[in-house]
């Protein structure tokens, strides 16, 4: 009986859904919200389309891990190895470049391994390594810890076989990882967007950036609804076509500013760029 | 030391400007907690009284299994909810992963041991003094049970306000289940930890203070109408 009165119950408190129009739910990777830009595409998609996006900010490895279980309509990861894989094994049947920015060396103020004069990132995670100064990992299998591991592949430094004293993971998110570096004066890795919407800093600076290595792209994938009968692949694919379509690319590259973007826009637009800003028919 | 100051501020200002996102957040803390105790307490005092007045086989078991239940680790029933409400899980036709719903039946599971086991040593204490006279003057099962948990009332009262104050506190099982969805399933804590990861630390803090407030303001409200009757009682 009180278990009956219960279910009654909450059927009579459980909110009607928020809103009665469509909504797709998108899993993004954190640096997508955390930096501000979803707040600043979606709203245009939904006035365009109608479509309400319900946004899950997770880490690119559980943003795939929800696609798998079919719990999200559309991924935006930076992962590209794992959103190959993904594709593959047919969770998705569609992927497009949206976007891209890089990834920064962060570190102390005071830099004790010396990497702001080093060329380029396997010559800056070595002298890390040989100094043996702290670096922080975010250890979590998000797109900014697979091109982290990707980086001490390139320079030949196995960090996750061994477990060393000044090689540390985190297992958390990129906000958290910043937070432990600054305490800890530590090294790391960290996507542009993040690092640059992050309001406690401390004394952690860019030590390193530009080099090809540090690349981020970001994609988009459409969870197929072949294999997941529930996932929204109609409403997913205005989605994942907005964000390619000249509207989309315009105001991603529009956030914050069209001076100094915190992702570029993967799509060109076809006409040759002119230096003040044009508009091409 | 300027980072609290600001974190008082950032409370102060929040709560003064009535900010409407706010409002949102902590009116879903509200309603989801509040629905989740409302659940939990018709399970749980039904439940805990019974297995405080009655005898059977396993008994000593099922005390210790209620009592380690209210230990039950946050991430962990939001995860085990996650897996049932899953698309691909068992529930996963009802749709109900990332809404407030969801939530309400993970912070269910955690407050529902709680207010279980205490009902139960409350009613067995109360049993010890009252239940022979009870059963003398001929009263039932149900009529008993009734009896001593009015007489335990007030311990109740407080039993429920720590199952709400867990309910209130947990990030753990509503961000798995809810996915902190902005105007959907953001409630106080999943927007402290969102607050946190932004590195905007005075925001997070100040929203902190804000929960610790409202906690102060359910507790003092019980507080006011348990004494409003015995006052009226007596």
């Amino acid at each position: 009986m009180p278990a009956l009165l219960g279910l009654l119950l909450l059927l009579a408190v459980s909110p009607a859904p928020a809103s009665a129009g469509d909504f797709l739910t998108l899993a993004a990777t954190t640096s997508t919200r955390d930096s501000g830009l979803l707040d600043h595409l979606l709203p245009r998609f939904q006035s365009r389309t109608g479509i309400e996006v319900r946004v899950i900010a997770v880490g690119s490895g559980r943003a795939l891990e929800l696609g798998r279980r079919g719990d999200v309509d559309v991924i935006l990861a930076h992962d590209r190895t794992a959103e190959d894989r993904f594709l593959a094994a047919g969770h998705a049947g569609l992927r497009r470049d949206v976007m891209w920015n890089d990834f920064v060396l962060i570190g102390p103020a005071s830099d004790p391994a010396r990497v702001r004069d080093r060329p380029g990132i396997v010559e800056a995670l070595r002298a890390i390594a040989e100094a043996e100064r702290p670096f922080l990992s975010r250890g979590d299998a998000s797109g900014t810890h697979a091109a982290e591991l990707r980086c001490w592949a390139a320079a030949g430094i196995p960090v996750a076989a061994s477990a060393r004293g000044w090689y540390r993971e985190t297992g958390s998110g990129q906000g958290a990882t910043l937070h432990v570096a600054s305490q800890l004066d530590s090294y790391l890795l960290a996507d542009r967007a993040t690092w640059r919407s992050f309001r406690s800093p401390g004394t952690l600076r860019i030590l390193l950036e530009g080099d090809p290595l540090l690349h981020n792209p970001y994609g988009a994938l459409l969870v197929s609804s072949a294999r997941h009968p529930r996932a929204k692949e109609a409403l997913g694919r205005q989605l994942v076509d907005w964000l390619v379509s000249p509207e989309g690319q315009a105001a991603i590259g529009a956030f914050p500013s069209t001076d100094d973007p915190l992702f570029h826009p993967n799509v060109r637009p076809s006409a040759p760029q002119t230096p003040s800003g044009d508009d091409p028919a | 030391m300027s980072d609290l100051v600001d974190a008082f501020a950032t409370a102060f200002r929040l709560i003064v400007d009535l900010d409407p996102d706010l409002v949102e957040i902590v009116a879903l803390s509200l309603r989801v907690s509040g629905a989740a105790l409302v659940l939990a307490a018709l399970l749980g005092l039904p439940f805990g009284a019974a297995v405080g007045l009655l005898r059977f086989r396993g008994r000593r078991a099922l005390i210790v299994l209620m009592n380690a239940a209210m230990g039950l680790p946050p991430v962990f029933v939001g995860l085990v909810a996650y897996m049932l409400l899953s698309r691909s899980g068992p529930l996963g036709l009802l749709e109900l992963l990332y809404t407030p719903t969801a939530m309400i039946l993970a912070q269910t599971a955690l407050v529902t041991p709680i207010v279980a086991a205490l009902t139960r040593q409350a009613v067995e204490d109360l049993a010890d003094e009252l239940d022979e006279q009870l059963r003398s003057l001929g009263a039932g099962f149900a009529q008993r049970a009734g009896t001593l948990l009015y007489e335990g009332r007030f311990t109740l009262a407080t039993t429920l306000l720590a199952g709400f104050g867990r309910a209130i506190a947990e990030v753990g099982a509503v961000i798995i289940v809810g996915g902190n969805i902005a105007h959907l399933t953001r409630v106080m804590t999943t927007a402290i930890v969102l607050e946190t990861n932004r590195g905007d630390l005075p925001l997070a803090l100040g929203l902190g203070i804000v929960l610790v407030s409202l906690a102060v303001l359910v507790n003092a409200c019980a507080q006011g109408v348990q004494e409003v009757a015995r006052r009226v009682e007596s």
